[in-house]
């Protein structure tokens, strides 16, 4: 049973697409990353998530119900935005008055303790803080809202290493004793490859991965040698990205077997892991460069037939290999 | 402990690390390991992994469960993970050994010199 179900699910503003055709379903007590590049769609998604926007096309339920004005669903919830907005002239503590209001499983004993761990002083204004000690105010309620279903959505602007730790390790250890769906948003994509249990990546408003953390870790390889060798070895194989250098060349390739690796070794070619935040970048940069060469192709049809063609292949075959890699 | 490294599954460096522990006596035989909850906090990683690296154990039967205490490491454990790493030693030493030593020109006669002057 899923906590999430959303299927093609579509977002216009103007001609944007931010939410291009989503199907999704995430289960719960996970933590779940949701990573992206800037302007990906996952601050769109999430609004479309907490009912504090409407769908242009396709179908979302939250706890088996859409969530929009719909108090059942939305008493569940805890939005930590980026930029998350309380009255100016309130005090700190005030906010903190206010929470139990909101979340029913609010713990003020684990929100005091925050409080301190995170130096957040009480009695001063909204207004008054600075960016870390806003986002600290957000960490701490998303935290001690112990919410079925919690959001952060990059919470930790101008955050300092050790409050972002903390955020890390309070974020663990409280989810080991009351598991709930956490959903965390970010670019910090190393900070946290870690504590993920299941990743979704976002691009142009698209899915390009939706996998379990575990199987992401390890489903891809860098291999690096003299451009010929790497050829060799990479035909035929899915290849994510690949960069040359003169005589040298190295490139991402999808899953490798241990008799694949020992015939890399073999060949002579240096292999090395690819971290997620690395296959990350050369997922995004691949689907980058496959809709630039789509664009190409459209500007190019009709008039120059052979060179379309041309663009057009690639364009397939990126596709394909990207399709490889989601699955 | 060692620290987690990329591309590899978490849970199987969980599980190499208990093996380890086991081998080298660190963690005795019948003794109480620490609990899922402790590996997630400790390395920094999610609970749900580090339950995963644990019950690798479980099944293969170098760990057991007793409901509501904990897990244990298992009679015979250390022995038999022993048998199982001296299968492994030639893979993962003793062949990359050979052909990096071939690499660089050191002939059968030094190599076996160098292995006797460290053992």
């Amino acid at each position: 049973m899923s906590v999430i179900e959303i299927t093609n699910l579509t977002k216009r503003y103007g001609n944007v697409l931010a939410v291009n055709d989503v199907s999704l379903s995430l289960e719960p007590d996970k933590i779940h990353g949701l990573l992206g590049r800037n302007g990906a769609g996952k601050t769109t998604l999430m609004q479309l998530l907490t009912g504090q926007d409407f769908a242009s096309y396709g179908t979302i339920s939250v706890f088996g119900a859409a969530p929009v004005e719909n108090a059942h669903v939305l008493r569940q919830l805890c939005f930590i935005k980026e930029s998350q907005k309380y009255p100016e002239d309130f005090r700190v503590k005030h906010v903190f008055r206010n929470a139990p209001l909101f979340f029913e499983n609010w713990h003020a004993a684990f929100a005091d303790q925050l409080i301190g761990e995170f130096r957040l002083p009480l009695n001063r204004r909204i207004k008054k803080l600075s960016r870390g000690q806003l986002s600290s105010l957000g960490v701490i309620v998303g935290l001690a809202s112990r919410a079925p279903l919690t959001f952060f959505d990059e919470p930790y602007l101008g955050l300092d290493a050790v409050a972002r730790q903390l955020f890390y390790d309070r974020l663990l250890e409280d989810f080991a004793e009351h598991p709930r769906t956490v959903i965390l948003s970010t670019h910090l994509i190393d900070e946290v490859q870690n504590l993920l249990e299941h990743v979704v990546v976002i691009d142009q408003g698209r899915i390009l991965v939706d996998s379990d953390a575990e199987e992401l870790r390890g489903s891809a390889t860098t291999i690096a040698g003299t451009a010929r060798a790497v050829d060799e070895f990479t035909a035929g194989r899915t290849v994510i990205s690949r960069q040359g250098l003169g005589s040298l060349a190295q490139a991402t390739v999808s899953r490798l077997s241990a008799e694949d690796r020992a015939a890399a070794a073999a060949a002579g070619l240096d292999i090395s892991p690819v971290s997620l935040q690395q296959l990350v970048v050369s997922l995004s940069g691949a689907a980058e460069s496959a809709s630039q060469a789509d664009n190409a192709a459209q500007a190019a049809r009709g008039s120059r037939g052979e060179r379309t063609l041309q663009a057009e292949r690639t364009v397939q075959a990126e596709r394909t290999s990207q399709k490889g890699q989601d699955r | 402990m060692t620290v987690i490294e990329d591309g590899r599954p978490i849970f199987v460096q969980i599980a190499e690390q208990i093996e380890n522990e086991i081998i080298d006596g660190t963690l005795p035989e019948e003794g109480q390991i620490p609990s899922t909850n402790e590996f997630a906090a400790f390395h920094r990683i999610n609970p749900a992994t580090a339950g995963k690296g644990v019950n690798v154990l479980v099944e293969n039967g170098t760990l057991y469960k007793k409901r509501g205490i904990g897990m244990f490491v298992a009679t015979g454990a250390r022995e038999r993970l022993l048998v199982i790493r001296r299968d492994e030693f030639e893979k993962q030493f003793i062949r990359p050994l050979v052909t990096e030593a071939a690499k660089l020109g050191i002939t059968r006669e030094q190599l076996v010199a160098l292995l006797q002057k460290e053992a």
